[in-house]
């Protein structure tokens, strides 16, 4: 096992379904991270203040993490040429757009509620992330 | 007070994702790698994040369905479409090739931004990249008039 963390992976699974559960019974929005990104580019839509808020405070819990507890902060380590991380970035954002949602929408937030579109959106991604991931390190 | 709770939802949601590692792309993509399996070098720790996670929301459903409005907001808005259509399948394996290439889907990508250090530039690309990807799907979406907010 390859620096195997159950605990942490649990605990912050547990975070992260807290806050998707609080914007749902408090704002009634689901937390879907690419559509709220997606609200970036309409700066005239209803949503764009709460999704600059939400956005900031995603790297402000990485913040607090850090000044609450520095032992728990891992390092963000990327391999990969610009060019792939440009096909990369493209990939996934054209692509959870059109499907209309990523591992956060469809995920966190439709897997526990039965989504039909949200079952079938993960297992897709899920598998194709696997066989891409077979490619890249054993097979290129 | 819906903007304090986009912040607060937000700030959890990074801190979640922080202790949970998942904002490293490696140990994102060593979950994926099956083939290490017999090896012993697989890593399920993402897994984990899914079984802290879902069990909350499932209870938050079930709350949510006793409640007749959220409490800051007027309705409650979830996706009610149940069809499988080609762009949610096709969109959500294009998202699968870029999130199996790099490591990164786009919580964590905006939440390294904290984190990334030397790193930074590369988060830095990688997000405009996906923007971009998502202002071609926006446009697309709006030219062959496919719905563009059925779920998120």
């Amino acid at each position: 096992m390859q620096d195997f963390l159950p605990w942490h992976g649990f605990f912050g699974g547990v975070l992260i379904g807290t806050s998707a559960a609080l914007f749902l019974l408090l704002s009634g929005r689901i937390s879907g991270i690419s559509g709220i990104l997606e609200n970036l580019l309409t700066p005239r839509g209803p949503d764009f203040g709460c999704s600059i808020a939400y956005l900031v405070g995603l790297p402000l819990g990485a913040v607090a993490v850090g000044a609450l507890a520095p032992g728990l902060v891992p390092s963000v380590s990327l391999t990969g040429t610009w060019p792939l991380l440009v096909v990369a970035g493209l990939l996934v954002g054209f692509g959870t757009r059109m499907s209309g949602g990523c591992t956060s929408g469809h995920g966190v937030c439709g897997l526990p509620r039965f989504s039909t579109r949200g079952i079938v959106a993960t297992a897709v991604f899920m598998l194709v992330t696997a066989v891409t991931v077979f490619i890249t390190r054993h097979v290129v | 007070m819906t903007l304090l709770v986009a912040l607060l939802a937000g700030v959890l949601f990074g801190a979640g994702l922080t202790i949970a590692r998942m904002v490293d792309p490696q140990k994102v993509l060593n979950f994926f790698d099956f083939a290490a399996i017999p090896a012993g070098t697989w890593d399920p720790t993402l897994m984990f994040v899914f079984l802290g996670a879902l069990p909350v929301m499932f209870v938050a459903f079930r709350l949510q369905r006793r409640m007749a409005k959220p409490a800051f907001d007027v309705k409650f808005r979830i996706p009610d479409r149940s069809d499988i259509d080609a762009p949610l399948v096709v969109g959500a394996a294009l998202f699968g090739v870029g999130w199996g290439l790099v490591g990164l889907c786009p919580g964590p990508s905006i939440t390294a931004l904290a984190l990334a250090g030397p790193a930074l530039g590369d988060v830095a690309t990688f997000i405009a990249a996906m923007l971009a990807g998502m202002g071609i799907s926006l446009l697309w979406r709006r030219w062959t008039s496919i719905p563009s907010r059925h779920a998120r």
